[in-house]
């Protein structure tokens, strides 16, 4: 127990979580309160994470069963970021609806607790300790709205088809306990030689389980609705950080106690990530609602960030998590500029409530325009530099099929962008929105635009940090 | 280290659109957006004159070469001009003010937005012209996208958003497989310096694919038979500055990248699919020629004869004889120079009668005579009468296609007597004959900035007719050395 100011930020968080809510109890109208408490605690998780385990190359805890490395709290960092801007822009949000209560920030400490465990899990065990932290936490954000309807629906939706996901898992985590005789990553990659095949069985189920909370084709299903149901701070909240953590459960999972067996699980993740990235593609160029919009262009991403996971290289990795990173980045404009379109204390969020955007709202649609280009990857803006990056790491494998499936998608991709921006610029104005905003949006919004439209000028920074996650 | 020369020309137009962004949009006519615009576009046409003057025509080496770490380990920024791109710059700088003053009769609505977007595409092409890095051209290449696309779909026509959507599809589908063999490259030879990858070569058994994918991208750029469909839907859509942008200047940048990269880095390959081009480029001569003849519309027949015009370009460029690729830049120019009078001359009368049917006009001779003088000039120069800048082209790439190939160049030749058809059947139609329509005669001959607009572009087109030699002075070098490349490495496999 030397090393326990490792896991300070996991601790501290815990702690916090328990006084709010003994605090949210016994203090009456203590919403606004609480609320600020987690940020200030997301805060200084930050600054624990930063001074405690930047600096660290690899040390395991716990019987082996917590790794703190490069990759955990360089992820851990930016789930906590994620968080905290989230956090950060719901306030109004669940003011103009009347759910502002002491519940919101709590679940989303605890989910973010989760999985900070995930991300650092070096055990089947704590693994999955962490996986279900989060997804409970999550089952009950999705259903926050709780007197609508679709907001139910949603939260049921996803833990029905949620905890059926999280049994396969289990099964496989048993199948491996089973047949390698341990649940540490780091013992199961000396036992691999026996039982190949039988192991591969496990493979196969953890990997259900975890592209189903990634959200990867054929495993999507539960996104759209989902993601169209819960509040949209929720939804930014789903597109964002949970992906971040089990892209992080992905990548060690595969790649620790498993890199030997990498000709038998390669072929599911190509699979997973071609599959995903054309059904994004053409599923969401008939959407009307942004966010199930959102939820499909989403599952597109997810497709493209395992394209660099497949292609079984360090490079691969780095670019996986460069993608994500800078994924989240435009999911967090998108939705600021969505949170944007509010009248009369009524969200609006259809496309066709974008329409000629531009005439009465000139830099929300520029912003639009900045973030929609980049998700739909032309240069020079961030979004094609993180694709770049992925077909980079994937043709050094010589791995062209998926390349040219990957970047044809795009153009497919592409297409569903130019649509929305078709009609913010090209179609006939409606109503005004409503120009003031409170401040987090405002913030969150100019920062993200400018750092992707930005980015590529100074694109070796974000590289550099990255590359000092090595997995092989 | 000298002073960054070619990185303020790409920079300045930019700085312009940042500094036309925190000015005040107002509508209606909005001259301190006009003049910032056209001062900015200005001054960078005098930094390019200036660049051609001190530009060294002994050496095929390139020049005015900045270098700065980019991507660490692995993208420099690298820029630089040689003979071939120096001319490409010039012709960019030249045109863009003048689609700057072209902007007062066409674009009512949003005239700070439509200047900044021109801004913007200027830096874009004159960075694809001066790119020394596969990826940085790549950039500047895509990126040259966007503000396209808006120009088309906000200021066009009717039809705007089915041609800019095709116009963005297309190019960027073509463009996608480039992307890919430019990684590849990288891979195989370590490096995307285009300097570097010179001297280094690639290897023989990846030349072919790479080839295709850089072919993919150009060709629909260009356009070649039969990817052009994209070209004759954006031009007509486009408003005036955009089809004379379209056709000045984004239709040259895969012509360039033929010479410079599919030449310069794929010898063997380039020799192998030869064959392909001769047929694809000659197809485009003669069958979109037959097209523009049948067209009703004068700004699809000038799209069509733009696609056979590229035709001859890449034509020219495969016969790898330094009279055909000294032809096929000296054509690319020709063509930035006229097509874009011809787009500006079709606006003139669109402006008036809103209508680009040609049977909606004739007899206008009388009427307003300077336009028709002028139009007339641009006529010949695109049929290629001797004594124009498009002779020069034409003349000299049939010469490199005989030595050649004698079937394709007799094939070709038959392009200039159908280009000459449509040409002057279009002419005929749209300023002689009887006065078909009684308000033809409302129409007000060329007012100030038209004038100035038509001359400036006049002036060129028959000064290099007469004269082309300063042109050729800067070329030669460049395409000789690159001919005795390849004719080396053709040599040494």
């Amino acid at each position: 127990m030397n090393n326990l100011n490792l896991v300070f930020p996991e601790i501290f968080i815990s702690l916090s979580v328990m006084f709010l809510l003994i605090l949210g109890v016994f203090k009456k109208d203590s919403s606004q309160l609480t609320f600020n408490l987690s940020l200030v605690t997301i805060l200084v998780a930050i600054i624990l994470t930063v001074n405690e385990t930047f600096s660290v190359n690899r040390i395991t805890l716990f019987n082996e069963s917590i790794v703190i490395d490069q990759m955990a709290s360089l992820m851990k960092i930016i789930t906590l970021i994620g968080a905290f801007l989230v956090l950060g822009i719901s306030s109004s949000y669940l003011k103009s609806f009347k759910i502002f209560k002491i519940e919101y920030p709590i679940l989303i400490l605890s989910s973010v607790l989760g999985m900070m465990i995930m991300i650092s899990s070096n055990d089947l065990m704590a693994f999955y300790m962490g996986l279900e932290l989060q997804s409970l936490a999550l089952y009950v954000l999705a259903t926050f709205n709780r007197d609508q309807l679709k907001s139910s629906e949603a939260g049921l939706k996803y833990f029905v088809l949620s905890a059926l996901s999280s049994g396969l898992l289990l099964y496989g985590c048993s199948l491996i306990y089973g047949f390698s005789g341990s649940t540490n990553f780091d013992v199961i990659a000396n036992q691999l030689t026996s039982n190949e095949y039988a192991l591969t069985f496990g493979i196969v189920f953890i990997l259900v389980g975890l592209a189903f909370k990634i959200s990867a084709v054929p495993f999507h299903m539960w996104a759209p609705d989902v993601y169209e149901g819960s509040p949209t701070t929720v939804t930014l909240f789903f597109t964002m950080v949970p992906k971040i953590a089990a892209l992080t459960v992905f990548i060690r999972f595969l790649y620790v106690p498993f890199l030997n067996l990498i000709d038998q699980w390669q072929m599911i993740i190509v699979f997973l990530s071609i599959a995903s990235m054309i059904f994004g593609a053409i599923a969401a160029i008939g959407q009307t609602n942004i966010k199930r919009l959102v939820a499909y262009s989403s599952i597109g991403h997810i497709g493209y960030t395992l394209a660099g996971l497949a292609s079984g290289s360090n490079d691969g990795i780095q670019s996986s998590i460069i993608y994500i990173s800078i994924y989240v980045v435009m999911n967090l404009a998108l939705f600021s500029c969505l949170l944007m379109l509010k009248r009369n204390d009524q969200y609006y969020e259809d496309i066709d409530d974008l329409s000629g955007l531009s005439k009465n709202h000139p830099l929300l649609s520029l912003s639009l325009l900045i973030i929609l280009f980049s998700l739909a990857g032309i240069p020079p803006l961030a979004g094609f530099f993180a694709k770049f990056y992925v077909f980079k790491a994937v043709i050094e494998q010589s791995m062209y099929f998926l390349a040219i499936v990957g970047l044809l998608s795009t153009v497919i991709a592409a297409f569903y962008y130019l649509r929305i921006i078709k009609i913010i610029y090209f179609d006939k104005e409606k109503e005004k929105y409503d120009s003031d905003h409170g401040i987090w949006l405002k913030f969150s919004l100019t920062f993200s635009t400018i750092l992707i439209l930005l980015y590529f000028i100074f694109p070796s920074q974000l590289i550099e940090v990255v590359s000092r996650i090595i997995i092989i | 280290m000298d002073f960054p020369i070619l990185s303020s020309l790409i920079l300045l137009p930019i700085v312009g659109a940042l500094f036309l962004f925190f000015t005040k949009d107002k509508d209606g006519n909005n001259l301190t957006a006009k003049y910032v615009a056209l001062f900015v576009t200005i001054v960078n046409f005098l930094i390019s004159i200036y660049l051609w003057i001190s530009f060294d025509q002994t050496t095929s080496s390139f020049q005015f070469v900045e270098e700065r770490v980019w991507i660490k380990d692995f993208i420099n920024y690298k820029v630089g001009v040689d003979g071939i791109s120096i001319l490409f710059i010039l012709l960019t700088a030249f045109i863009t003010p003048l689609c700057i003053v072209s902007v007062n009769n066409t674009v009512k609505n949003r005239l700070r937005d439509f200047l900044i977007a021109i801004l913007i595409m200027e830096s874009f092409m004159i960075g694809v012209f001066c790119a020394l890095d596969l990826v940085v051209f790549y950039l500047f290449f895509e990126a040259g996208l966007i503000p396209m696309f808006l120009i088309i779909g906000i200021w066009g026509g009717p039809k705007r958003v089915y041609s800019a959507f095709k116009f963005f599809l297309y190019t960027l589908l073509g463009s996608v497989l480039m992307l890919v063999a430019i990684i590849s490259i990288y891979w195989i030879s370590g490096t995307t310096d285009v300097i570097k990858l010179y001297e280094l070569g690639i290897d023989a058994k990846y030349q072919n694919l790479l080839w295709l994918a850089f072919f993919s991208s150009f060709a629909v750029k260009t356009p070649m038979w039969p990817v052009h469909t994209w070209l004759p839907d954006a031009h007509v859509e486009a408003p005036t500055a955009g089809s004379v942008l379209l056709a000045a200047i984004l239709l040259k940048m895969a012509g360039y990248g033929f010479i410079r990269f599919s030449l310069g880095l794929f010898p063997l390959a380039s020799e192998v699919f030869t064959p392909l081009v001769y047929t694809l480029s000659v197809i485009a001569i003669i069958f979109t020629s037959f097209i523009a003849l049948m067209q009703e519309d004068m700004k699809k027949l000038i799209a069509y004869s733009s696609v056979a015009h590229m035709g001859f370009v890449t034509l020219g460029i495969f016969t790898l004889q330094q009279q055909g690729i000294e032809g096929s830049i000296i054509q690319m120019l020709s063509h930035g120079l006229v097509s874009a009078a011809l787009f500006l001359c079709v606006g003139v009368v669109y402006d008036r009668m809103h209508s680009r049917l040609i049977k909606s006009y004739g007899g206008i001779v009388t009427i307003i005579p300077k336009y028709s003088i002028l139009f007339m000039l641009f006529t010949l120069a695109a049929l290629g009468l001797p004594g124009t800048f498009g002779f020069v082209g034409e003349f000299l790439i049939l010469m490199g296609a005989f030595k050649d190939n004698f079937l394709v160049a007799v094939i070709a030749s038959f392009g200039v007597i159908l280009g000459a058809a449509y040409m002057l059947w279009l002419y005929k139609r749209v300023v002689f004959g009887k006065l078909v329509n009684e308000d033809l005669k409302q129409m007000v001959d060329l007012n100030r900035s038209e004038y100035l607009i038509l001359i400036c572009l006049a002036v060129p087109t028959l000064f290099f007719g007469f004269y082309p030699e300063p042109l050729f002075n800067t070329i030669e070098v460049s395409v000789s050395d690159l001919i005795n490349m390849h004719k080396l490495n053709i040599a040494s496999k």
